[in-house]
């Protein structure tokens, strides 16, 4: 029964990488992304690594991949630009060479533990107690650092992504607003005052480079 | 099922993934290429932990699992903000940091 969910679990695995690889439409790499991640869960499953699995599927195929999706919609993908012809014919063949060389490495290794099925289970193993005691006791550093990893990650996609002033110039519809007649009694300071906003109010130009910045100044060609 | 077996299931993944790095010139299937390769190391991580009977290898997949999330996260930054300076999206194009 193993072997066949094994199977199973592998081809998904497998057919989902190639998906990933050679679809043309980037939505779709995604997609076949989420069907490996599934299967890898199978596969962790059937190693005894609860844990990891239902992490697998809950923080990757749940989380990340919402994000990735989110991002290819916002990008829109569109057709990928295949690679050189260089690196089109030397890339699968790197890629070929590559397994070839592991399958060596790993088969040819005679490791006796390769070919058993592994140890013995005991009982609990791969549980989330287990995982979590781990993760207080000896690996507790890694724990922390990984946290502050996260964090840092976390500041720095909000830096990157974020708007940056500067970057596109106040339009005419920004223009226009500041411009346009008030009617009467919208309780503006101007009106309080009982003065003339027209009369000694800096011009519509001197009031957008107030709000906006400098539209010309150095960072207009973008904040990097 | 033998370890053996899952080990050449993941450095299956991990060529596939590898080959997709390098005939990709969008950054987000390169990123998406990236987690095949993580994931198959990954595999080999659990595998190795069943093998030993210790849970210490699923401890670094899942340690490999949270870098990749952050990674995943800085990357797409990257790419939503070369995006909005319309650049195009495309790694051969984008050279200016190459020495």
């Amino acid at each position: 029964m193993s072997q066949v969910i094994f199977f199973i679990a592998a081809i998904g695995a497998v057919a989902g990488a190639i998906g990933v690889v050679t679809m043309r439409n980037p939505f779709y790499s995604v997609l076949a992304l989420i069907v490996h991640l599934v299967s890898l869960a199978a596969l962790f499953l059937l190693l005894r690594a609860e844990f990891v699995a239902a992490a697998q599927v809950v923080v990757y195929a749940g989380a990340v991949m919402v994000l990735y999706v989110f991002v290819v919609a916002y990008v829109g993908g569109g057709e990928q630009v295949p690679a050189g012809a260089v690196l089109r014919v030397l890339g699968p063949l790197f890629g070929l060479a590559l397994v070839i060389e592991l399958w060596i490495a790993i088969l040819g290794s005679a490791l006796k533990g390769i070919s058993s099925k592994g140890a013995p289970y005991r009982l609990g193993f791969g549980t989330p107690q287990h995982i979590g005691s781990l993760f207080l006791t000896k690996y507790l550093f890694p724990f922390e650092i990984a946290s502050i990893l996260l964090l840092v990650a976390a500041v720095g996609a909000v830096v990157l992504a974020r708007r940056r002033r500067g970057l596109e110039p106040p339009g005419e519809a920004f223009e226009l607003q500041i411009r346009a007649p008030r009617p009467a009694y919208t309780g503006t300071m101007a009106e309080g005052a009982d003065t003339n906003p027209a009369a000694d109010s800096p011009s519509v130009e001197e009031i957008v480079e107030q709000l906006a910045g400098p539209t010309d100044g150095p960072r207009s060609g973008g904040g990097w | 099922m033998a370890i053996g077996w899952y080990l050449t299931v993941s450095a299956l993944i991990f060529a596939i993934g590898a080959t997709g790095v390098l005939t990709h010139r969008n950054p987000l299937v390169i990123l998406l290429c990236l987690e095949l390769m993580l994931n198959g190391a990954n595999l080999a991580l659990v595998a190795f932990a069943r093998m030993w009977g210790g849970e210490d290898g699923q401890i670094f997949a899942l340690i490999v699992m949270l870098v990749a999330a952050a990674e995943v996260t800085i990357g797409l930054g990257l790419i939503v903000a070369i995006y909005r300076r319309q650049l195009p999206v495309d790694v051969d194009e984008l050279n200016e940091l190459q020495g």
